[in-house]
């Protein structure tokens, strides 16, 4: 991959008990994932997605690049912004920044109605021949 | 008022955490991995794999329980109700697949407060039962209002 090339978008619409599920799979039951009226209670707009899962959807997008290999993905660094929330689309695009052989560092960034979640996100992927 | 630093440098006990096919299971279908490796021995033998292997970000499943008690910490003395997780880094090494004994020692590696915010920056480092690591996190909350 050169650089400026663009990685294949990946979208992805969690639905109302996708962060119930992420909770069990993950361990964390903190409860402005989980309940809606403590969210609020909190000064949130409802409940919020766990950030490590929209991270775990940007480094989907980018071991997307070696066909989805668990090995493919050498490193990942993210800043989370902007709340993510439930029942709506999260997009995640990525721009190649360098490249050295198979090797490609990618900027990327996670968004929801224009509103980044995840931002200055990079990430190192070794492709395959 | 300026934050606490004392805790830089302390280090919290290692914790070990048993990988096994139905959490990773759980795991990647949570984050929409399909790849069958996930899921089905065979895939994972054919791709070379010992077992059922692990998505990379399976890394925050296997990390939890020693990360609890130093985030936790009171020595640390973050404020919960005005924290965010403000940034996170890992690093790969191994892959771990079901069966594996992954064990992670946490470490605070630095407290700082900058424009009215606190810093605190936690490193984990995680290794498989051979002694290879399987990662490296950076886990950075921020604390509004110090």
């Amino acid at each position: 991959m050169e650089s400026g090339e663009q990685i294949p978008e990946l979208r992805v619409t969690p639905d109302k008990y996708l962060p119930h599920r992420y909770a069990g799979a993950s361990g964390d039951f903190n409860p402005i994932h989980i309940d809606p009226e403590f969210a609020k209670a909190v000064g949130l707009p409802g409940n919020i997605l766990h950030g490590l899962y929209v991270m775990g959807l940007v480094a989907r997008a980018n071991a997307g690049l070696a066909g989805g290999d668990p090995r493919a993905l050498k490193r990942l660094s993210v800043q989370f912004r902007g709340m993510g929330m439930p029942e709506q689309e999260i997009v995640v695009t990525g721009t190649v920044k360098s490249s050295d052989g198979d090797r490609v560092v990618i900027d990327t960034v996670a968004e929801q109605s224009g509103n980044q979640v995840i931002r200055n996100a990079e990430a190192e992927v070794q492709l395959t021949e | 008022m300026a934050v606490n630093t004392e805790a830089v440098g302390k280090e919290w006990p290692a914790a070990t955490y048993q990988a096994s096919r139905a959490k990773i299971a759980e795991y990647a279908n949570v984050i929409g991995a399909e790849n069958p490796v996930h899921f089905e021995k065979d895939a994972a033998l054919a791709a070379g794999f010992r077992e059922v292997v692990a998505p990379p970000m399976f890394c925050v499943v296997y990390s939890a329980p020693a990360m609890g008690p130093a985030i936790l910490d009171p020595e640390v003395g973050m404020n919960f109700a005005a924290m965010v997780h403000g940034s996170q880094e890992f690093e790969w090494g191994e892959p771990v697949c079901s069966g594996d004994e992954i064990t992670t020692t946490p470490r605070c590696l630095e407290i700082y407060e900058k424009d009215g915010k606190g810093f605190y920056v936690f490193e984990s480092i995680s290794v498989n039962q051979d002694g290879e690591q399987v990662v490296r996190g950076t886990w950075t909350n921020i604390v509004r209002g110090v």
